[in-house]
């Protein structure tokens, strides 16, 4: 409770800091501090201080999971701020607004990762997707992000439309929003109602996810939304997404495990093929990184298809490890003026450090051993074997595995070995440290996992 | 009324605000559509509540059961009234920009 609070409260400080303070770098370091705090008072309710006892008659929860899903969502929020932030000021005049929706939305993030009710899904998802409107189209002389937005809004309002249909048939079904509550009846032979509702949810969901078929949205948007606003939208929120979705379908439908598993085998299966087929023909680098989303999605279904123990650990490991593997990329992405693969020829040596950093976000994103890529990428596998069923999925996620080394490498082939004048990049000495940050925490989550999963368990 | 009459109503309005939103072209009336696949959530919702607390006072009339369903209709209209506001600002910023809300348009980004 007390991240959710604050967080909306740093929210409303920060859209009055817009016409308050016309600095921009007080603005930056206000939400670089506002984020620590953040950060901190996760931490502290985690060891059980909480400043904010408010009944919400059970529908939010701060259970373990969530309380450390909030913490990387958090962590890879400030890193993404200390990375990017000047970046944002670039797209338009509204710095401080930008970073007031960003708080907006980690309020939502906070809801989607605690929920026990489905009102309570519901309002976070749509005070997720809503500030994320403005961002896409936060470019406003620029066709390309006018489309994103228009595209991303229609969508996403089109699957919010079945998602409350969804929610409405199980509560005609179950007479209860709880998740406990649609469980517990759910049990005995569902109605028809109630399968109706738990599909219509199902899809929303998978759209959100942008699980294939429903992903035909994501590289539109990806592509035409700012740059920097794409790296938070692929990163934190997708994962969010997917902390919700998990938890929606343990807590509501897990006794119907049975019934949807094939389902959820099948949409994991298309998601992995078609997200790592296509992401191999692109041009540019961020449309490949845009296809690249929906294939690590794919692998995130994984331990919505096996449920288990393994899954929720390895779920924590693959958020953690795509989120800051991804900002690192799309941070010196943001940088270049060029987002083609030739445009990386010969960075690296005109950037040595900024090569070498992202190729470490590039190995793990694609499952190298030492990073955290890996790890996250055996845990899930494990979780899929753990099951004992459907071993065909298993080896269809390691074979398109094998195919997303394909298109990482392609950049680090075009860094390493290509000749290239490079371009030009002002790169601020604070950024590489971050940088450097940033591959540090991922090897080592890559060398010790524990280190993040032990705070599951207390 | 049997329950079932409201939810064939509210499953035709869904339907005809899906149809239109896959079917028509202007991003104004899309969004129309999908308003009234929004309301027809609503009034679903409004009947479920009403058949559940009926059902719940034939056993002890005192009791309270169904009021969440109304409440949630509550937060779907004040969402919605976000939604539109959002909405509509994109749709005014494309046409400023293109002179046109046909969303025919947004398949240039397909390259």
């Amino acid at each position: 409770m007390n991240a959710l609070i604050i967080s909306a409260l740093l929210g409303v400080v920060m859209m009055f800091s817009s016409f308050l303070l016309k600095d921009r770098s007080t603005v930056r370091s206000m939400a670089i501090a506002g984020l620590l705090l953040l950060l901190v008072v996760n931490v502290l309710e985690m060891n059980g201080v909480e400043f904010f006892n408010i009944n919400t008659r059970d529908m939010i929860v701060f259970d373990r999971f969530a309380l450390l899903f909030n913490t990387i969502a958090f962590l890879s929020t400030l890193l993404y701020l200390l990375l990017s932030a000047k970046e944002m000021a670039k797209v338009g005049v509204y710095f401080a607004d930008y970073l007031a929706l960003i708080f907006f939305i980690l309020c939502g993030v906070i809801l989607v990762s605690s929920f026990k009710s489905l009102l309570i899904l519901f309002l976070g998802i749509e005070i997720i997707s809503i500030p994320l409107y403005i961002l896409t189209g936060s470019d406003k002389r620029n066709l390309k992000s006018n489309e994103a937005a228009l595209k991303y809004f229609l969508l996403g309002t089109f699957s919010t439309g079945l998602m409350l249909m969804g929610i409405a048939l199980i509560y005609g079904a179950q007479g209860s929003f709880y998740s406990v509550d649609i469980s517990k009846i759910a049990g005995e032979t569902p109605s028809a109602l109630l399968i109706a509702g738990m599909l219509l949810l199902f899809f929303s969901m998978s759209f959100k996810v942008s699980a294939a078929p429903f992903h035909f949205w994501t590289p539109d948007v990806y592509d035409g939304a700012p740059t920097v606003f794409t790296s938070f939208m692929a990163t934190i929120v997708k994962a969010a997404v997917f902390v919700a979705f998990i938890r929606l379908f343990d807590e509501a439908f897990g006794l119907l495990h049975l019934q949807w598993q094939l389902l959820v085998a099948v949409i994991t299966a298309l998601t992995l093929f078609i997200g790592n087929i296509t992401a191999v023909f692109q041009q540019s680098v961020k449309r490949m990184l845009a296809y690249s989303s929906i294939a690590q999605a794919g692998f995130m279904m994984l331990s919505l298809y096996a449920m288990n123990a393994d899954a929720k650990e390895g779920l924590m490991l693959y958020v953690a490890a795509y989120s800051f593997a991804t900002i690192g990329i799309f941070a010196v992405l943001i940088k270049m003026s060029d987002y083609t693969f030739e445009g990386f020829n010969g960075f690296a040596k005109h950037q040595p450090l900024l090569a070498a950093t992202t190729t470490i976000f590039l190995l793990s994103l694609a499952g190298i051993p030492l990073t955290a890529g890996f790890l996250s990428k055996f845990y899930m596998l494990k979780a899929a074997l753990g099951t004992g069923k459907h071993l065909w999925l298993v080896i269809v996620a390691v074979l398109m595995a094998a195919v997303s080394v394909y298109y990482y490498f392609r950049v680090i082939q075009a860094m390493y070995f290509k000749e290239g004048e490079g371009q030009p990049m002002e790169v601020s000495k604070p950024f590489k440290w971050t940088l450097v940050v940033l591959a540090a925490l991922i090897i080592l989550l890559g060398i010790f996992p524990n280190i993040l999963l032990s705070w599951l368990y207390f | 009324m049997p329950i079932n009459y409201y939810i064939f109503l509210s499953i035709a309005l869904f339907a005809i605000g899906i149809v239109g939103v896959l079917t028509r072209r202007n991003a104004i009336i899309i969004f129309m559509c999908i308003e009234l696949m929004l309301n027809a959530v609503n009034l679903l919702l409004v009947a479920f509540s009403k058949m559940h607390h009926l059902k719940a006072v034939a056993i002890d009339a005192a009791s309270t059961a169904g009021t969440d369903g109304q409440l949630f209709v509550f937060f779907i209209m004040v969402v919605a009234a976000a939604e539109v506001t959002v909405g509509l600002a994109i749709i005014v910023m494309l046409y400023r920009n293109i002179h046109s809300v046909d969303v025919n348009f947004l398949n240039r980004l397909k390259h």
